[in-house]
């Protein structure tokens, strides 16, 4: 889960991880109070899930309140289009009115999971390349990352700070190594205390006043330990993900809007990538990825049958089922129940294989409903993409 | 012989009293599989079917000579359950249960590391060796006794294999499902050892899918150390990145773990790479004329 740059900055704040003055403002009114009472230069940030968000003039420097105003005036309500938003962009409903600071150096820290095998830890990354795309220096110049491979049993140790602090060359300065550490400690703390799953503050800001703070920062969550971190779980905005996928989400449906014709229907997350693997293979366009369950009842099936075909761009479906738990008749009535309950004029073709496979084609065969049935993987998108010619 | 599963395997399960560890337990019983115990902390003394219930995994260890162990235990529990098991002295732990935490992995695996028990999962399907049992839900009718490994990460998509393979009239080793989390217990090299060494595998079906470097270390296990033919497919091609497909560990992140790159390390390590899933079967059906033409 990912979460806003004000609400991120807020997290930080708890675990003792200097960042700027600042409040969150949803109006034009507010910015300019929340400017007013910073009592100097302010910056005007908007607050979506996504980078680049100078690049797309959603930052904007204030020198006065009124300026504030008429910055967040402008940002707010715009659709900003940054290179991870997509060409329709997102709507910014927040901007993070904070201080300016007096940037001396700009440092990079961040942490992830290292999932490879034997390695299984959380891994704190830093560069003294700091306020560009993480990504690109690690291509470019990959030895400019430092890394620190936190062994779980210990966790985090002051001597592991002091290496990264050397890294970035702030090891021999007795206040910055220490407010590093600091840094670093809060870091480690929040990462496990909240089942994080990425952690990005960029840029550190060494400021000229030296001072360590975190300019920027972005924090994701595994979506696993959400169940015990309620306090994260209600960070979740939903005006940030594609209103199909909330509605999706809530009925218990895992559903990821693409950009094609062809929607699909799958039980199993690795059959239903491969459905959409398929569809593209036999010339078509998935227009979802979506994953039914093992245990979905036909009120489920229906829900999913209703999220598919809210997409306006849809024009064909393909089920594609291997019942194991998930029986086909009881798949097949789903599609009955959907049929029945949705007006679904949408060309379908139907692919059950699998647990009660004869119940269930049995039940869609009398059923009366139009659909085309595929025994076959591929014969299956074959004939769906067939459908759209 | 097959791997991991054999005659001598007496399972114990872990939530063998919600429904899910019951209804599984009892088909993988009509599958012949030697289910001994099962824990739920709270409930020994009961018994499902004349199984007899512990609270502790390490009763059911002493008092039924249980050595692996079947977890269909809540996601919030089910660290503490596997940690339990591989300390009661378990020598296989597979865990179904799907939505762990990757924090609460990364301890389960410094336990591993210290002990000599074998985790499979979580959020996998099971293990099946046809003739002899299986652990987990991989439906029974699918399979069919006989020598081909089949190994992946996820779960309809193994019954997709499995059962292409079983329609053209082959048989199978011992098929696993490792899982779809980002920290899986074991990972492919760790099963791929095991495929090497037994002697009633000939042939392996591995199917990968997007996210981190499982298949990409596999491959460079399989160019030094396999000498048992591969087929591998791997899905998520058409997956967008920075977004979680289905399963934890299915996720492009950082331009990192895409279908391509995955493709080209396991072609560039002899691994017989088929981009059509529908295919898989008939490559391993090639493979194995090719070698009863060469036996004759």
């Amino acid at each position: 889960m990912k979460i806003h740059e004000y609400q991120a900055k807020s997290l930080l704040r708890a675990y003792n991880v200097p960042v700027p003055n600042g409040e969150v403002a949803d109006t034009p009114e507010k910015a300019r109070d929340i400017a007013k009472s910073l009592n100097k230069t302010s910056i005007v940030k908007a607050q979506i899930h996504a980078g680049g968000r100078g690049k797309g003039g959603g930052v904007k420097v204030a020198k006065t309140p009124e300026e504030a105003y008429e910055a967040a005036k402008k940002i707010l309500g715009m659709q900003l289009i940054t290179h991870q938003t997509g060409p329709e962009g997102i709507k910014v409903q927040k901007v993070l009115v904070e201080e300016t600071s007096n940037i001396k150096k700009e440092l990079y820290l961040g942490m992830v999971v290292d999932r490879a095998r034997d390695k299984e830890c959380i891994v704190f990354m830093a560069s003294e390349a700091g306020g560009m795309d993480i990504e690109e220096v690690a291509k470019a110049t990959p030895e400019k990352i430092i890394k620190c491979a936190v062994p779980p049993a210990v966790g985090f140790s002051p001597f592991e700070a002091r290496k990264l602090a050397y890294g970035l060359g702030l090891g021999t300065d007795k206040s910055l190594s220490a407010q590093f550490a600091n840094i670093t400690k809060g870091l480690y703390e929040l990462f496990v205390a909240k089942d994080a799953s990425l952690v990005e503050i960029n840029p550190l800001v060494l400021t000229v006043e030296g001072n360590l703070i975190a300019v920027d920062a972005k924090i994701n969550f595994d979506d696993d330990g959400l169940f015990r971190n309620p306090d994260i779980k209600q960070l979740r905005d939903e005006n940030e993900e594609d209103p199909l996928e909330v509605i999706a989400k809530n009925a218990g449906v895992n559903y990821i809007k693409l950009d094609g014709n062809i929607a699909c229907m799958v039980n199993g997350a690795g059959l239903a990538m491969t459905t959409m693997d398929l569809i593209k293979m036999a010339g078509g366009e998935p227009a979802n990825f979506l994953d039914v369950g093992g245990g979905a009842s036909p009120d489920q099936i229906e829900k999913a049958f209703r999220i598919l075909t809210a997409d306006p761009n849809v024009k064909a479906i393909l089920v594609n089922i291997f019942g194991g738990i998930l029986r086909c008749d009881r798949v097949a009535n789903g599609i009955i129940q959907a049929a029945k309950n949705i007006d679904m004029k949408l060309p379908m073709v139907i692919r059950l294989q699998g647990t009660n496979v004869d119940e269930g084609k049995k039940l869609l065969k009398e059923s009366g409903l139009k659909f085309t049935v595929a025994d076959g993987l591929y014969e299956a998108a074959e004939k769906v993409v067939a459908l759209l010619k | 012989m097959a791997i991991l599963l054999d005659k001598n395997s007496r399972v114990v399960v872990q939530g063998i009293t919600g429904s899910e560890g019951t209804f599984h337990t009892r088909e993988s019983v009509k599958f012949g599989t030697k289910v001994v115990a099962g824990v739920t902390p709270g409930k020994g003394g009961m018994d499902v079917d004349g199984i007899p219930v512990y609270n502790r995994v390490a009763d059911a260890v002493e008092k039924q000579g249980a050595n692996v162990a079947a977890l269909y235990t809540p996601a919030a529990f089910s660290a503490d359950a596997i940690i339990e098991s591989i300390e009661a002295g378990i020598g296989l732990v597979v865990c179904m249960t799907e939505g762990i935490p990757v924090t609460d992995m990364i301890k389960v695996k410094q336990v591993l590391k210290t002990s000599n028990a074998r985790m499979i999962g979580c959020n996998c399907p099971g293990i099946t060796t046809p003739g002899v049992g299986k652990i987990g839900f991989m439906p029974s009718f699918i399979h069919k006794k006989g020598n081909v490994g089949v190994i992946s990460r996820s779960g309809t998509l193994t019954y997709e294999a499995i059962w292409q393979l079983t329609n053209l009239g082959i048989g199978q080793s011992t098929s696993i499902g490792i899982g779809g989390d980002p920290i899986p217990g074991s990972g492919f090299v760790d099963m791929l050892a095991l495929y090497e060494k037994d002697p009633d595998t000939v042939a392996l079906v591995m199917i990968g899918e997007i996210g981190g470097t499982a298949e990409e270390e596999a491959a460079e296990f399989i160019k030094s150390n396999l000498t048992k033919p591969v087929v591998s497919f791997i899905a998520g091609r058409t997956a967008p990145p920075g977004r979680r497909m289905g399963h934890a560990g299915a996720i492009i992140s950082g331009g990192k773990g895409t279908a391509d790159e995955k493709f080209k390390a396991l072609e560039a390590a002899g691994v017989i790479v088929e981009k059509n899933p529908a295919e898989i079967g008939k490559r391993i059906q090639e493979i194995l004329a090719k070698k009863k033409g060469k036996k004759k």
